[in-house]
């Protein structure tokens, strides 16, 4: 057994955030490159000049990328041979709260009918799993309401099938279309229940645009769903262009017999997520 | 595609030439204002009370800024999505406003308005935060504190970049999704 003191956890949430909110990672920019030489229309090319300055601003100035900060979305992985002295629930969340304060990070959580800002952008949400090992994996993802409003989850019968599913997909990046901030990033949740299919499709959104699916078959139907949606032309910012997507995730689990959850969330281009291992 | 610098407040003369694809760099004052004090300024208006800014003439942007660091008059500064303020702008636009700023598809209601009171609709880069921040160059918060990012906040730009998305003869910048070519129909 490995003990690791919740205290040591709080500054490393807190600096991890802060990175994540000024800095896009690296495929994020590559990205943002090819697809601007790709692109034939002035105006697409000049939407991705600007999101690269925007980057390259970020990092000069230390404002964060977008001023939707995001609420604070966490996936902890807890290692089955680890104890947390203190809560680790509470130390991810002072950390969150922390890297908000002293990152100058737009706080954006409120009460659903109050609209009353919480202030310090909690609660964190945070998904906990629990896995072999004796370390804590700690990923941290910034998301914007703008592309998470575009989301969707939906029950399918499973007659509908693939076809079922890729019609859903693209359907709705189809009526979102200059609204998420295209060009984005598309997480899919196939499978499991009703509540598990969004969490699905959201941890897909942590994997990096050029890690393709283990399974070469999710990986083909990635690759199709992409296909698919870049041929609307909506393209960055919906301007028009080949860029309407970066990337689409597949995350599957079983589910009933009688059942086909599917959900769809959005990123937008602002892909911020980083992870500590602790 | 033809390219304007515009200066606040606007007039119809400044508006009427402007066709869904110019650029249009805009100096002078702006007035932030996202969904809550949207709704702030409904009922201000249903009880016939002063509003926070003149609205005849004004350009509206859909932002909530985040905190300005030291050093700096505002923070990242990009415009949100703007079809949740659908439900207001008609009625805003009857009253004077010129023009909004924002990201995303508007309404029928708010383009019959565009026509309807020579005004248009700017799109800003979503997401580009950082980037526009750096043509504000002062703000300071006029009503409704307590709303933290969602306070109305007036802005002193200079050259800030946008696009005209909706113009006021019904134009429209953005692509049409071409749900055949991807399988839809």
């Amino acid at each position: 057994m490995r003990t690791i003191k919740a205290a040591d956890i709080v500054p490393k949430v807190a600096e991890m955030i802060r990175h994540a909110s000024i800095h896009l990672p690296d495929d994020v920019k590559r990205a943002f490159k090819d697809c601007m030489a790709a692109e034939d229309s002035p105006a697409a090319k000049e939407i991705f000049r600007q999101l690269l300055e925007n980057s390259d601003m970020a990092e000069a100035t230390g404002l964060p990328l977008c001023q939707d900060c995001g609420l604070a979305v966490f996936f902890v992985d807890v290692g089955e041979d680890v104890v947390v002295q203190g809560s680790l629930k509470d130390a991810v969340t002072r950390g969150m709260v922390l890297g908000y304060q002293e990152g100058f990070l737009r706080k954006s959580s409120c009460d659903p009918m109050t609209r009353a800002n919480t202030g310090d952008n909690t609660p964190a949400i945070i998904h906990f799993d629990f896995v072999p090992g004796d370390r804590i994996r700690i990923a941290f993802m910034a998301k914007g309401g703008g592309s998470e409003n575009m989301s969707r989850v939906t029950m399918l019968s499973p007659a509908q099938g693939w076809e079922g599913i890729k019609r859903f997909v693209v359907e709705r990046v189809a009526e979102a279309g200059p609204n998420p901030c295209p060009p984005t990033m598309i997480g899919v949740g196939i499978g499991g229940t009703f509540e598990r299919a969004p969490i699905l499709a959201k941890r897909s959104l942590m994997r990096h645009l050029d890690e393709k699916h283990p399974d070469p078959k999710i990986a083909a139907l990635e690759d199709e769903l992409l296909t698919a949606i870049n041929k609307l032309g909506i393209g960055p910012m919906g301007l028009g262009g080949k860029t309407t997507c970066l990337g689409v995730k597949i995350e599957m689990a079983p589910c009933h017999l009688a059942s086909l959850p599917l959900a769809v969330n959005v990123q937008c281009h602002s892909i911020r997520h980083e992870e500590v291992v602790i | 595609m033809a390219e304007y610098t515009l200066t606040t407040p606007l007039t119809d003369a400044d508006v009427a030439p402007l066709r869904a694809g110019d650029v249009v760099f805009i100096t002078g004052t702006i007035y932030t204002a996202r969904d809550a004090a949207h709704k702030r300024l409904m009922a201000l208006i249903d009880e016939g009370q002063p509003l926070p800014f003149e609205l005849q003439g004004s350009i509206v942007y859909y932002v909530g800024p985040s905190p300005a660091p030291p050093g700096r008059p505002i923070g990242a500064a990009g415009p949100t999505t703007s079809y949740r303020m659908d439900t207001y702008a008609p009625r805003l636009h009857a009253l004077g406003q010129k023009a909004s700023i924002g990201k995303g598809k508007r309404s029928d209601a708010v383009k019959a308005a565009l026509k309807e009171h020579t005004a248009v609709y700017f799109g800003a880069t979503g997401g580009a935060g950082a980037l526009l921040s750096k043509c504000i160059t002062a703000a300071r918060i006029i009503a409704f504190d307590d709303l933290g990012p969602e306070a109305i906040r007036e802005l002193t730009v200079e050259n800030f970049p946008v696009l005209v998305i909706n113009d006021s003869v019904g134009g429209e910048l953005y692509a049409v999704p071409d749900r055949k070519a991807a399988g839809l129909e």
